[in-house]
């Protein structure tokens, strides 16, 4: 490996490096999805900044509208902060073993961007917001924006990813979460489902539902949304705007963790599940 | 790279590249083998070590990210009870997932500790869910930590 490496221990001296940088630059975060990839090389480091000392780039503060992550806090940060709260806490906490969660971070699973991510299904549903910067100046887009594809974002090579803004939870809206994998801890997911939504007057007001490793990418279920806006959430509006989500918004495939029938089948009963949760 | 950073207490320098995973550095610049890799993906936990206090899998972090820091390994004092506790429940078997369930264990217990909560089985199990063992179930395993945990409180 003759990559270049740099570590640098400030954020303008990040920004400085990466000023001019190329589309096979690399930020290294907690090293959880990258280091397998060097090692089995299916991505071969040239230019790689590491990022890992910047700790302006750590914690979780209060702030207008919701709370701000930084994005380096890890999943074991995310689990053990009282700011953090529930669907965002259990995704945190699922993502994986303790030596999984000390080092995966929110940044590093925005950027890696893989379809199986955790925390993105939570984003997506919560319409965080991603903050980018760069020496430049920075800009910030919906998290669902900035994920474009399988393991893309919408990073340009000078800028990297600050931080993440959760909203606050508004009044009466319901958030559910649910992670299945082969087993409880320790596993990549199967499918993955995250799910915000209000009611008022019996109607559905607010909707947003996202889901992980039944796309090529993180995606949001329009069709659900869709269905159920404005409508008396009953069984049987229920089970099918679940069943449109299915048919039109994943795309699942087979692979060694699971089957693309399977997925379609899991994804159709945990929107059920859920959707009876968040809509009661 | 020059990397400097605390190993078991002692003051280490090393020329490594700076991804080259601490796994290697420990083992093969250091000769410290009680570490081991069993998958090398940061699936099995065998290659656990403590740093900055906190447990991680030395195969997922870079050498560059290992600069200043605390590092504990197997061979590292502080793990005398918890290993105690492992003979006496019989907690291993062929041994290669030991030293990463001893030292996962210990930060288990210390986190427990600070916080004040009683390591029960359920947090037990979900401490080491990322420890694997091939040669059998978790049940000795379990026990020891358990064990470990009465002993250190």
């Amino acid at each position: 490996m003759n990559a270049r490496v740099v570590s640098p221990r400030t954020l303008d001296d990040a920004l400085a490096e990466l000023q001019g940088a190329s589309a096979d630059t690399l930020l290294l975060a907690g090293g959880t999805d990258l280091m397998v990839e060097f090692e089995n090389g299916r991505t071969e480091p040239r230019h790689v900044v590491d990022v890992w000392a910047l700790d302006e780039l750590r914690g979780v503060r209060a702030e207008d509208g919701g709370v701000r992550l930084g994005a380096l806090t890890t999943c074991a940060e995310l689990e053990r902060d009282p700011l953090v709260t529930d669907v965002l806490r259990e995704a945190a906490r699922e993502v994986g073993a303790v030596q999984i969660k000390n080092r995966a971070t929110l940044g590093g699973n925005l950027g890696t961007a893989s379809p199986a991510a955790d925390l993105n299904p939570v984003l997506f549903a919560l319409d965080a917001v991603v903050r980018l910067r760069s020496a430049a100046g920075e800009r910030e887009l919906p998290c669902a924006e900035f994920v474009t594809g399988y393991r893309a974002n919408a990073r340009r090579p000078d800028e990297l990813i600050e931080s993440v803004l959760v909203p606050a939870r508004a009044e009466n809206e319901r958030r559910a979460f649910r992670k299945v994998g082969t087993r409880k801890a320790q596993s990549i997911s199967k499918v993955v489902l995250a799910i915000a939504a209000r009611v008022d007057g019996g109607a559905v007001t607010a909707l947003r539902a996202a889901a992980g490793s039944v796309a090529e990418r993180t995606v949001l279920l329009p069709s659900l949304e869709q269905a159920l806006a404005g409508r008396a959430p009953d069984a049987a509006a229920v089970e099918s705007a679940a069943r449109s989500a299915v048919r039109a918004d994943v795309s699942p495939i087979d692979d060694v963790r699971s089957t693309a029938r399977y997925r379609r089948e899991l994804l159709f009963r945990l929107l059920k599940r859920l959707l009876r949760e968040v809509l009661a | 790279m020059k990397l400097r950073f605390t190993v078991n207490g002692a003051e280490r320098e090393v020329d490594v590249a700076p991804l080259a995973r601490l796994l290697d550095v420990l083992r093969d610049e250091l000769r410290l083998t009680g570490t081991k890799e069993g998958c090398g993906e940061g699936e099995c936990g065998a290659c656990t070590v403590l740093v900055d206090g906190e447990a991680v899998m030395s195969c997922l972090v870079a050498g560059c990210q290992a600069a200043g820091r605390d590092v504990v390994t197997i061979e590292g004092a502080g793990h005398e009870a918890v290993q105690q506790a492992f003979l006496e429940e019989g907690g291993a078997q062929c041994g290669i997932c030991t030293s990463g369930m001893i030292v996962a264990t210990r930060a288990f217990l210390e986190e427990r500790e600070r916080e004040g909560k009683p390591a029960t089985v359920e947090a037990a199990r979900e401490a080491l869910a990322g420890n694997l063992c091939r040669c059998t179930g978790y049940g000795k395993v379990i026990a020891a930590v358990l064990a470990a945990g009465g002993e250190t409180r």
